[in-house]
C-alpha cells in the first residue's frame, strides 16, 4: 500500500496553499487528491477580478490566482492526482480513493488536510413551492456552464439570494447577453460583499429587493415565470405583496454548505453553526492528525483568507508529522490546558473553537461571523471579567467574515480561566 | 395494426406489458412523456403496503395483498431495490384504539399475515423515535419499501426485451371504435389495435369516456412530500403511518430503499391533471403533521420537496375490467394507493383478461430475468477493480453525493429504453438525486448524454419536451 | 457644491465614501481607509472605470473557453462594446496567461489578455 506523510483532500485554493506550506515546512512526502480534471477548484470558474489583493498585492482573476499556486506546487515538485475521487477516510487515516486508471485503492497518510470546499444550497433545501421545471440552477452551476463551457442557461433571469456568486452571475449573464430582471434577498441585508452590489448590480441597473422571496415557480417543462413576495420579520411571505416576473431562468445563490460527508464518516466532530469541523488553534480536528482549512472548515468570502488559513493548516500538518516521527509518543498529554472560545452576544461562531495556549503561534487569527447587521459597534474579547480586546467596527454584517488577533502572551498568563468570550458590544 | 395497445408507461401499464410479453401477441405501449415512469408512478411514497387499509372484498384489497406477496420474487427476477422492513400504524389516543383494532381485523380479513397490536413499550423498542404519546401500534411485518422508478423501469425494460414496443412522446388524442378494434389518433400519427388497455393514470377517465357511455370520473388527489438527506435515513427503520383518515393514510415517515427519509403525503383534491406543483400550504402542512408520530424529525435536512397526483376514482376502487359497452377496451383505472404495491397483480390481472379473450399462447423464448444497473457500492474492492479494469468509466465518479460513476450513467443510457434526459438518468442511477440536487453533476451528465446520444447540448432536456436546459451560447444575442 | 455617497469597490472592505464636488472638480473625499479609496472616488465621479472579464472560444484546446480580462480598467460606457468585439474572436490552442487576445479594446487603448492557460 502507498504511504504519504501528508495527504491533502482537494486541490482547490485551500489544498494548494496547504501543500505549498507543508512542503516549505519540511515535509517531503505530500500528495494532493483532486476530483476534477485540473487543479484550482472553484477558482477556475471564477473568472472575475478581485482576488489576491491580500496575498499578492495585486488584483487577479480566479484562474490567475489559482495559476500562481499551481506554479508553486509544480516548482516544489508536489505530487497530485487529478480525476480522483476520495471515497472514504478512516479514523486511522487510511484513505480509499478511485480513478479510471488505478481503480479503487488505498493510501496510508501520516496526516491529512481536509480541503474539500463547499457546495451550494439547492432549491430543495429552501422549500420554494411550485413546479420543478428546467431552468432552475444554482448560481455556481450556471457559472460553470457560462464561464467554462460557453453555454447560456437562460435569457431572462431572476436571481434569488444575494450571495456573492449570485451577484457575480448577475453581471456575467448580463455581459453575455441575458436580461437579469431582479435579485431578491430574503434577509433585510445582502449576503454578499458591498462592492459586488455596486459593480455587479448598480452598474447594470439591476434592482436588489431585500426582504423578498420566491413564492411560486411557474412552468411545467421550462421556467415561465416566478412570483416574488415581500416577507415579514420572520421571513414569511406577506399576502398581497406578490409580484409576477416573466423569466425562463431562476438562479439560486442562497448559501454555501461545507462539504463534510467524508469528515462526518470518519468521526470528525462538526460544528452545527458552520457545518465544518471543530478545530483547535492548529486547525486540527477532533481526529488526531487530521487538519481542516478553507471552505470545508467554514465558508469564506475571500480566497486570500482561505490561502492564509490553509497555509497554517499545512504547516501544522508538517509539524505534526515531524513530531510524530521524532517522538512517536502520545501527544495529547504534553499540551497543558485547553481554553475554549465562546461566541456570545451576536457572534455566531469562531474558528478555531478552542486553543491550547502552549501550542499557539504568538499572534493567532480568530475568524468569525456575526448574526445580524451591527453599526458603530465593538468586538470585545473577555477573559473572565477582564476585557482584553475592544476593537471598534463601523459596520458588521453576516455576509462579511470578521477577524481578531489573540496574543499568546495574554493567554499563557491567564491560568485561571478555561474560556475566552468574544462578543459584539454597542458603542 | 397491433394486437394490444397500452396507453401509459407508468407502473400499471408497464406491469401489463411485461405480463403480456410472456405471450405470442403484438403489444405497443404509447406514452405521452419521453420516458417510462413520468406520472403518478414517479411521485409517491414507494411503499409496499401490507394490505389492511382497503375494504374487505374490494379489488384493491385483493390486489394489494397479492401484489405484496409477488414483490419479493419479482424484485429478484428483475433486480430492483425492495426491502420488506415492516410498518407501524400509530394510535395516539385511547379513544381511537377501536379504529386500530378494526384495522387489524380488516387486514386479517384481507389475508394479511403477521399483524400484531403492540403496546407502547414494544412499539418504542422497535422504533425509539416514535412519539411518546403512542398508545398502541399496529405492526405489519409484511410491509416494505420499493424504489418506484426501479420497479417501473424494470418492468418496462423486461417487457421491451421480450418484444413489446414502446413509443414515447406519443400522446393519444382520441380513440374511436372501428371495425374489429380501435383507432387511436395521436400527436405522432394514427395507431390501430384490436384491444386497448387504458392505464393512463389521472387521464384514465378521459380515455374511458371516449368509448363508453358509463362515465368514470377521476380526481387528481395531490400529495406533497419532503425528501430528507441520507444523514436522516435511519431516523426510523420502518414505515410509520398515522391512523387512516377520510382522504387516505395521512402523513407517513419512512426510510427509502436508498437510505433517505421520506415524509408525506398531504392529500388535496384538485382539478388540474398536470398540477404537480408543490404549494406553500401543502409544505407547511407536512411540517406541521410530520412530527405527530415521530419525534425530533430533522426537517432541516430536507433536500427536496415534490408533489404527485393520485388517480382517485369516485368509487374508490381499482377498475380493471373490460368496459361494458366497449368490448376490447380494458380499463385499468382508479389506480391510486396501493397501486404501486398492487402493480404486479394488476399486470397479471390484465394479462389474464386478455389471455382468455384472445386465447393467447405462451412464448417459449420469454426471458423473465432482467439485469439491473450495477450498484458498485455493494461490491468488494476487488470486484470493483475488476469492473474498472474492464470498463474504466466505472472508476470516474460523476455524481459525488450518491457516488455514481460514468459507468452506471452509460449503462442507463444504452440499456433497453435507455435514459435520454437528466431525469431519465436520475431515475435509473440516482445521479443528481442527492443532497446537492444535481448542482454538481448536471453539467457533466449533460455532456455525457450529448456525447452518447450524438446530439448538441442545446438538445439535452431535463425531462423531454420543452424542458431544454441550455438556450444558446455566450454572446450569441449580442 | 454637490455631495455623493459611494461604496469603494477596490477591496472587500467596501468603505462608504463621501465625495464633495463642484462641477467637474472634486473638492474632498472622506470615509476611505486607504489612498486607493480616494483615487477610486475621484475617478468614479468624473470618469468611472471597470476591469471587464469575460470568455473567448478556443479551438483544439483541452478546454472550450478561455477566460480573459482587460489589462486595466476601461470606461464604464465601453464595457458592452468591448464584450461585443470579443463575440466572434476564436483562438487556437495553446493560449497562455497574458496572451493578448484583442488590442485596443473598444478604442480604449487597453488590451484584452487571457487569464488562463488552455493547452
Amino acid at each position: 500500500m502507498e504511504k504519504y506523510d501528508i495527504v491533502i483532500i482537494g486541490g482547490g485554493p485551500a489544498g494548494l496553499a496547504a501543500a505549498v506550506a507543508a512542503r516549505k515546512a519540511g515535509t517531503k512526502s505530500i500528495l494532493i487528491l483532486e476530483r476534477d480534471r485540473e487543479l484550482g477548484g472553484i477558482l477556475n470558474q471564477c473568472i472575475h477580478n478581485g482576488f489576491g489583493l491580500h496575498t499578492f498585492q495585486e488584483e487577479l482573476t480566479g484562474p490567475e490566482y489559482a495559476a500562481r499556486f499551481e506554479a508553486q506546487v509544480l516548482e516544489l515538485g508536489i505530487e497530485y492526482r487529478l480525476n480522483t475521487m476520495v471515497m472514504d477516510i478512516s479514523r486511522e487515516k487510511l484513505i480509499t480513493a478511485m480513478n479510471r486508471e488505478r481503480g479503487m485503492y488505498q493510501i496510508q497518510a501520516g496526516a491529512i488536510v481536509l480541503a474539500m470546499g463547499c457546495r451550494e444550497r439547492s432549491r430543495g433545501a429552501l422549500n420554494i413551492p411550485g413546479y420543478r421545471p428546467a431552468g432552475i440552477y444554482s448560481a455556481g452551476t450556471a457559472q460553470r456552464l457560462v464561464n467554462m463551457e460557453g453555454y447560456m442557461p437562460g435569457r431572462k433571469v431572476v436571481i434569488l439570494g444575494s450571495g456573492d456568486i449570485g451577484l457575480i452571475m448577475a453581471r456575467r449573464m448580463t455581459l453575455e447577453g441575458a436580461e437579469v430582471k431582479v435579485v431578491a434577498e430574503l434577509m433585510p441585508y445582502s449576503g454578499g460583499l458591498k462592492r459586488n452590489i455596486v459593480q455587479c448590480l448598480d452598474d447594470y441597473g439591476i434592482p436588489l429587493k431585500l426582504s423578498h422571496t420566491v413564492t411560486d415557480i411557474k412552468g411545467k417543462e421550462r421556467v415561465e415565470g416566478i412570483t416574488l413576495a415581500a416577507v415579514d420579520e420572520r421571513g414569511k411571505p406577506i399576502p398581497g405583496t406578490e409580484e409576477d416576473y416573466e423569466c425562463d431562468t431562476l438562479l439560486l445563490s442562497v448559501g454555501l454548505i461545507p462539504e463534510n460527508e467524508l469528515s462526518g464518516q470518519m468521526g470528525v466532530e462538526l460544528n452545527s453553526v458552520t457545518s465544518g469541523p471543530v478545530v483547535n488553534e492548529s486547525l486540527e480536528t477532533s481526529v488526531d492528525g487530521v487538519f481542516a482549512c478553507g471552505n470545508v472548515l467554514h465558508v469564506h468570502d475571500l480566497v486570500d483568507f482561505v490561502s492564509e488559513e490553509a497555509a497554517m493548516a499545512g504547516k501544522n500538518a508538517a509539524h505534526y508529522v515531524k513530531d510524530y516521527v521524532e517522538k512517536c509518543t502520545e501527544k495529547s498529554s504534553g499540551y497543558g490546558k485547553v481554553i475554549s472560545i465562546q461566541p456570545t452576544g451576536g457572534v455566531r461562531y469562531t474558528v478555531p473553537s478552542f486553543i491550547r495556549p502552549e501550542n499557539m503561534v504568538d499572534q493567532l487569527t480568530i475568524r468569525f461571523r456575526v448574526g445580524s447587521v451591527y453599526k458603530k459597534c465593538y468586538v470585545s474579547v473577555y477573559i473572565g471579567e477582564e476585557r482584553i480586546i475592544h476593537k471598534k467596527r463601523p459596520v458588521m454584517a453576516p455576509g462579511e467574515m470578521e477577524e481578531i488577533k489573540l496574543e499568546k502572551s495574554r493567554l499563557i498568563g491567564c491560568r485561571d480561566y478555561e474560556t475566552v468570550r468574544i462578543q459584539i458590544e454597542e458603542a | 395494426m397491433y394486437d394490444v395497445i397500452i396507453i401509459g408507461a407508468g407502473v400499471s401499464g408497464s406491469a401489463a406489458a411485461r405480463e403480456l410479453s410472456r405471450y405470442n401477441v403484438k403489444v405497443c405501449v404509447l406514452e405521452k412523456s419521453e420516458d417510462v415512469c413520468c406520472g403518478t408512478s414517479k411521485a409517491n411514497s414507494g411503499i409496499v403496503h401490507a394490505g389492511y387499509d382497503a375494504a374487505p372484498g374490494s379489488l384493491m384489497a385483493k390486489l394489494n395483498v397479492q401484489g405484496n406477496r409477488m414483490m419479493g420474487q419479482l424484485s429478484k427476477e428483475l433486480e430492483f431495490p425492495f426491502q420488506r422492513k415492516g410498518s407501524l400504524v400509530v394510535c395516539r389516543s385511547k379513544e381511537e384504539l377501536p379504529v386500530l383494532m378494526r384495522l387489524k381485523e380488516q387486514g386479517e380479513e384481507n389475508g394479511v399475515e403477521g399483524l400484531e397490536i403492540l403496546n407502547p413499550e414494544q412499539a418504542l423498542a422497535l422504533e425509539p423515535n416514535l412519539t411518546e404519546q403512542v398508545e398502541a401500534a399496529l405492526y405489519a411485518p409484511t410491509a416494505g419499501i420499493v424504489c418506484p422508478f426501479g420497479l417501473n423501469i424494470a418492468l418496462a425494460e423486461n417487457a421491451c426485451e421480450n418484444g413489446v414496443e414502446f413509443h414515447f412522446d406519443t400522446e393519444v388524442e382520441s380513440i374511436e371504435k372501428v371495425n374489429r378494434g380501435f383507432l387511436l389518433k395521436t400527436d405522432s400519427g394514427d395507431y390501430r389495435a384490436r384491444y386497448v388497455v387504458n392505464a393512463a393514470g389521472v387521464y384514465a377517465d378521459v380515455f374511458h369516456n371516449m368509448v363508453s357511455s358509463r362515465k368514470l370520473h377521476i380526481t387528481p388527489r395531490k400529495g406533497e412530500y419532503f425528501l430528507l438527506d441520507k444523514g436522516a435515513g435511519d431516523h426510523v427503520s420502518r414505515t410509520i403511518f398515522a391512523l387512516p383518515g377520510k382522504l387516505g393514510k395521512g402523513v407517513l415517515v419512512t426510510p427509502t430503499v436508498h437510505g433517505n427519509l421520506l415524509v408525506g403525503p398531504t392529500a388535496a383534491d384538485i382539478e388540474n391533471k398536470e398540477g404537480t406543483n408543490t404549494t406553500g400550504d401543502g409544505l407547511a402542512a407536512i411540517s406541521e403533521k410530520a412530527g405527530q408520530n415521530v419525534r425530533n424529525l430533522p426537517l432541516k435536512k430536507v433536500i427536496t420537496s415534490f408533489a404527485g397526483l393520485r388517480a382517485h376514482e369516485d368509487g374508490h376502487d381499482f377498475i380493471i375490467e373490460e368496459a361494458e359497452d366497449a368490448p376490447g377496451f380494458i380499463d385499468c383505472a382508479g389506480i391510486e394507493s396501493p397501486g404501486l404495491t398492487s402493480a404486479p397483480a394488476v399486470g397479471l390481472r390484465i394479462a389474464e383478461i386478455l389471455r382468455e379473450k384472445m386465447r393467447l399462447q405462451q412464448k417459449p423464448d420469454f426471458q423473465g430475468q432482467r439485469k439491473g444497473i450495477l450498484n458498485p457500492e455493494l461490491f468488494s474492492m476487488e470486484e470493483r477493480n475488476r469492473l474498472i479494469q474492464e470498463q474504466p468509466a466505472y472508476g470516474h465518479i460523476i455524481c459525488r453525493c450518491e457516488m455514481i460513476s460514468e459507468g452506471e450513467i452509460l449503462d442507463a443510457i444504452h440499456r433497453p429504453l435507455g435514459a435520454r434526459s437528466l431525469d431519465g438518468v436520475k431515475r435509473r442511477t440516482r445521479a443528481g438525486m442527492g443532497r446537492c440536487q444535481a448542482g454538481f453533476c448536471s453539467p457533466r451528465t449533460m455532456e455525457i448524454l450529448a456525447r452518447e446520444l450524438g446530439v448538441s447540448m442545446e438538445e439535452i432536456t431535463k425531462a423531454g419536451g420543452g424542458s431544454g436546459l441550455i438556450v444558446g451560447t455566450n454572446k450569441d444575442v449580442l | 457644491m454637490e455631495k455623493k455617497e459611494l461604496i469603494c469597490i477596490n477591496c472587500p472592505m467596501g468603505c462608504p465614501l463621501t465625495v464633495e464636488t463642484e462641477g467637474n472638480e472634486v473638492l474632498s473625499v472622506t470615509g476611505n481607509t486607504c489612498p486607493r479609496g480616494e483615487s477610486y472616488a475621484r475617478k468614479e465621479v468624473t470618469n468611472p472605470t471597470r476591469i471587464v472579464t469575460t470568455t473567448v472560444r478556443v479551438r483544439e484546446g483541452r478546454e472550450k473557453m478561455v477566460s480573459v480580462k482587460t489589462e486595466t480598467d476601461i470606461p464604464k460606457g465601453k464595457i458592452f462594446e468591448c464584450v461585443k468585439q470579443l463575440k466572434d474572436v476564436e483562438l487556437m490552442a495553446p493560449v497562455h496567461i497574458g496572451d493578448v487576445i484583442l488590442e485596443n479594446a473598444a478604442g480604449t487603448g487597453v488590451n484584452v489578455v487571457a487569464t488562463k492557460a488552455v493547452l
